[in-house]
């Protein structure tokens, strides 16, 4: 059962940036005058906003906003906050968001173990103990034994769980998810599904899912969030 | 319970005005340390460099031209260089030359490249045509002419070949390097065209869409090459319109081609402003200057007569278009098609082949085809006497091609970056920065580039390795840029993404994520350049003055002795750095990544 109202703060009373968790505060962009989207949400540590949409509505655009990537285009009012942090103003690289998206997007030049290590905050020190830390994290998602491996030889599933894996070695405090199970076949999706948002409970981040697919939704499990196109955003 | 938030509700929201947001989005959409503003100042400024000499010569060549030259005397404006100029016998013949080899060669170029893609795209010869062209691209013009000329000379393999099968065994008396039409010089000229055009059409194929669109032509039953013609060749001929002009400029004011092949009783316009401005009779510099601006003319007539011509051929698809016709049956039509691009890339290989015999040929007479006996005399001499220019050849193109490259990275970078972290695939040069770049590729070499000759010796500046590889910077860079933009600008911009939630700065990932991604192109970008810079011939004589010879400048300057055995050694040396930078821009990233199955070429 999915409770849309589960994080929503009540109309007009803003949820408290300092909260833990994500917070979208009184977020609107609009595009050209027309407003795409408007938001007010809390996403508490282990959760998952799930925004659902058709094409055009402004999903990415929220992906976008949050991340730190929103094209100047746009024009954008509200905040951003994670674990009490104001982002907004943030340049994409300091946020500590993490993405996924629905192609892994794993650099071709570099091995699974480099893609891995470039992902390893620089204050773990010493080759041995990088080494080490992206071999753990492979085993977290099934993968041990993988570091060597060329990312172009890998299954679609393996390619997913190694995104993951480099995501969650950079040690983020909030989750992006722009359809990331959308390009894997039925079983596989099921699989890697469960691990991304098992993985996001234990580690209590919180994550926004955009995705076009209940079931995704569904097995979020947490606060959904509709957008259309036209004037309002319907929550 | 939903609810919505209208616009004015937002307002009163108002803990972050949208101002400030905006000023951030822009802030960090720019180059890094520099506000979205600085990112455009950067496109412009580098746009600018390149094209400001092109301003700079232009005024030098301007003011001699009207008498205006204080350091040869000339304190007062007047008509007389303008007067001297046409007096010149012989002035029409050749400007009549210079603007046909500027329409024909283009003409005969892009009819011929169109055909080809039209009747052999996604086929094998496409794919034969794509391995092929970095060899043909890695050929200076010099040198390819020297192929041709060796090919088709009443004593070429051509003649050899017929001398055989009918029996005569002596040369013909036949003018054909040099004829006075000057259709040796055109054809060499299309010859070594044809392979740019090529290189640029590949790369504009994809952006028009052609295999849906070649199969709802075939739907409506159009044949393969009207329906490409139709249906592709606009949206590809729109992307490669710039190249299209700057190879119309450059064949109408040729000089090495034409030095080679082309006819000199009178030599095509360009060829005598040369001879005037190297002249030891130093006033003869303001005629040649009154040259240039005619140069300048002429090149602009064959510009505005080609754009007239598209006009024309657009009218043309046009009618064919509601016409009614669909040349369903064009086998015919498409083994033809296959004649222009196959006798170019045919005519420089074979060419080569020849020069190379030549070099290690003895006594060798005609009609025999192959020299009875082979020895390497020349080759010992020449690579004796070679040591200097082979030298300046290499530091400047080495210097040029890589500051080229800086540029151009920085440039595109700092576009992309103008419209934030997410700018991708429809990324494009804006007109005025593709238009500041490309000009020095539009206006003609010898119209500007005496003037900076002249700007030059204004300024009492000796000629140096810098100061010429600075000048070779100014041709290299569109070529460059041409050949990096789209391979730049269609990078996911995802990867990048990424790298910065991952907490990677611009830099960083600059050098991690983008360049090691694009090692392929860079290196395609800086052999082009290397190339490009190793077959300068006209501002290497005028900016080096005779006192920086490179390897063109000698082979050129053989071109009247005649000695062909030291002329193919030395096309082929001229040959020799370019093909190094194609060979390893091919297998360095074969090398460098050959564990990378994501990074093979497709």
């Amino acid at each position: 059962m999915i409770d849309q109202q589960a994080s929503s703060s009540p109309r007009g009373d803003a949820v408290p940036p300092s909260t833990d968790g994500l917070v979208l505060d009184r977020v609107a962009i609009r595009l050209a005058g027309r407003q795409l989207l408007a938001l007010d949400h809390r996403v508490a540590p282990g959760d998952t906003l799930t925004v659902m949409g058709p094409s055009g509505s402004g999903k990415s655009t929220l992906f976008a906003f949050v991340a730190g990537f929103l094209d100047p285009a746009f024009e954008a009012v509200g905040r951003v906050c994670l674990n009490g942090r104001d982002l907004t103003l943030l340049p994409p690289r300091c946020r500590r968001v993490g993405l996924l998206f629905q192609d892994a997007l794993l650099l071709p030049h570099m091995s699974v173990g480099d893609n891995l290590l470039f992902a390893l905050p620089a204050n773990v020190k010493g080759s041995r103990q990088r080494r080490a830390a992206a071999e753990a994290m492979l085993s977290d998602v099934g993968l041990a034994g993988h570091f060597s491996r060329d990312p172009a030889t890998l299954s679609g599933g393996q390619a997913a769980r190694v995104a993951l894996a480099r995501t969650l070695l950079a040690k983020p405090e909030a989750l992006l998810l722009d359809e990331p199970f959308a390009r894997l076949d039925q079983d596989l999706r099921a699989t890697i599904r469960d691990l991304v948002f098992q993985t996001i409970r234990a580690r209590k981040i919180p994550a926004v899912l955009v995705t076009h697919d209940p079931a995704d939704a569904q097995a979020a499990g947490s606060a959904l969030v509709e957008i259309g196109s036209g004037e309002g955003t319907t929550v | 319970m939903p609810h919505s938030v209208s616009p004015k509700a937002l307002k009163l929201f108002g803990v972050r005005s949208s101002t400030a947001l905006r000023e951030h989005q822009n802030k960090s959409a720019g180059f890094p340390g520099l506000p979205r503003h600085g990112a455009a100042l950067v496109v412009y400024g580098i746009a600018a460099l390149f094209a400001v000499p092109v301003g700079i010569g232009l005024i030098g060549v301007l003011l001699p031209a009207f008498g205006y030259m204080p350091a040869l005397g000339g304190r007062a404006l007047s008509l007389e260089p303008v007067r001297a100029l046409l007096a010149e016998p012989g002035l029409v013949t050749s400007v009549l030359l210079s603007l046909a080899s500027g329409l024909i060669t283009t003409a005969v170029a892009v009819v011929g490249v169109a055909l080809f893609l039209a009747a052999f795209y996604d086929t094998a010869g496409h794919r034969l045509a794509q391995r092929a062209l970095a060899p043909l691209l890695a050929v200076p013009h010099a040198a390819a002419a020297f192929g041709l000329a060796f090919l088709i000379a009443p004593s070429g393999l051509i003649f050899r070949v017929l001398a055989r099968i009918f029996g005569f065994d002596r040369p013909p008396d036949l003018l054909i390097i040099g004829d006075p039409w000057g259709l040796a010089m055109m054809a060499g000229l299309v010859a070594k065209e044809m392979p740019f055009l090529i290189l640029v059409a590949f790369a504009a194929l994809p952006q028009a869409d052609p295999t849906r669109r070649m199969r709802l032509s075939a739907s409506l039953g159009h044949g393969r090459i009207l329906g490409f013609l139709l249906a592709v060749w606009p949206g590809v001929y729109r992307q490669i319109r710039l190249p299209v002009l700057a190879v119309a400029a450059y064949a109408s004011g040729v000089v090495d081609v034409a030095l080679i092949l082309g006819p000199s009783t009178p030599a095509p316009l360009a060829v005598r402003l040369v001879t005037w401005m190297n002249d030891p009779d130093l006033s003869l510099h303001f005629m040649a200057s009154a040259g240039a601006v005619l140069q300048l003319l002429v090149t602009g007539l064959v510009l505005v007569l080609w754009l007239c011509g598209e006009r024309l051929a657009a009218r043309l698809r046009h009618r064919i278009g509601i016409g009614g016709r669909r040349l369903a049956e064009d086998h015919w039509l498409r083994l033809l098609s296959a004649v222009p691009v196959a006798l170019a890339g045919g005519a420089v290989a074979f060419g080569l082949v020849w020069l190379s015999l030549w070099s290690i040929a003895g006594f060798w007479s005609f009609p025999d085809i192959f020299p009875p006996s082979f020895n390497f005399s020349t080759w010992s001499r020449v690579i004796t006497s070679l040591g200097g220019p082979m030298a300046t050849s290499f530091i400047v193109a080495i210097a040029s091609a890589t500051a080229a490259l800086g540029l151009v990275v920085v440039l595109l970078e700092a576009r992309r970056r103008q419209f934030g972290a997410a700018a991708g695939q429809k990324l494009r040069l804006p007109p005025l920065v593709a238009a500041l770049i490309y000009l020095p590729l539009i206006v003609p070499q010898i119209a500007f580039v005496s003037g900076l000759q002249v700007t030059i010796l204004a300024l009492r500046l000796e000629p140096s390795i810098l100061m010429l590889s600075g000048v070779h910077l100014i041709f290299v860079a569109p070529y460059v840029a041409l050949a990096l933009a789209d391979p730049w600008f269609a990078l996911d911009p995802r990867y990048e993404q990424i790298a910065a939630s991952l907490g990677h700065g611009p830099i960083r990932t600059l050098f991690r994520v983008r360049l090691p991604m694009l090692t392929r192109p860079v290196l395609t970008a800086l052999a082009i350049g290397i190339a490009t810079s190793v077959g300068q011939y006209l501002p290497t004589i005028l900016i080096g003055a005779g006192r920086l010879p490179t390897i063109t400048t000698e082979a050129v300057a053989l071109a009247s002795g005649g000695n062909r055995r030291v002329i193919g050694a030395y096309a082929l040396l001229q040959m020799l750095l370019p093909f190094l930078a194609f060979s390893l821009s091919g297998s360095l990233p074969r090398l460098l990544l050959r564990r990378r199955g994501a990074m093979k070429p497709r």
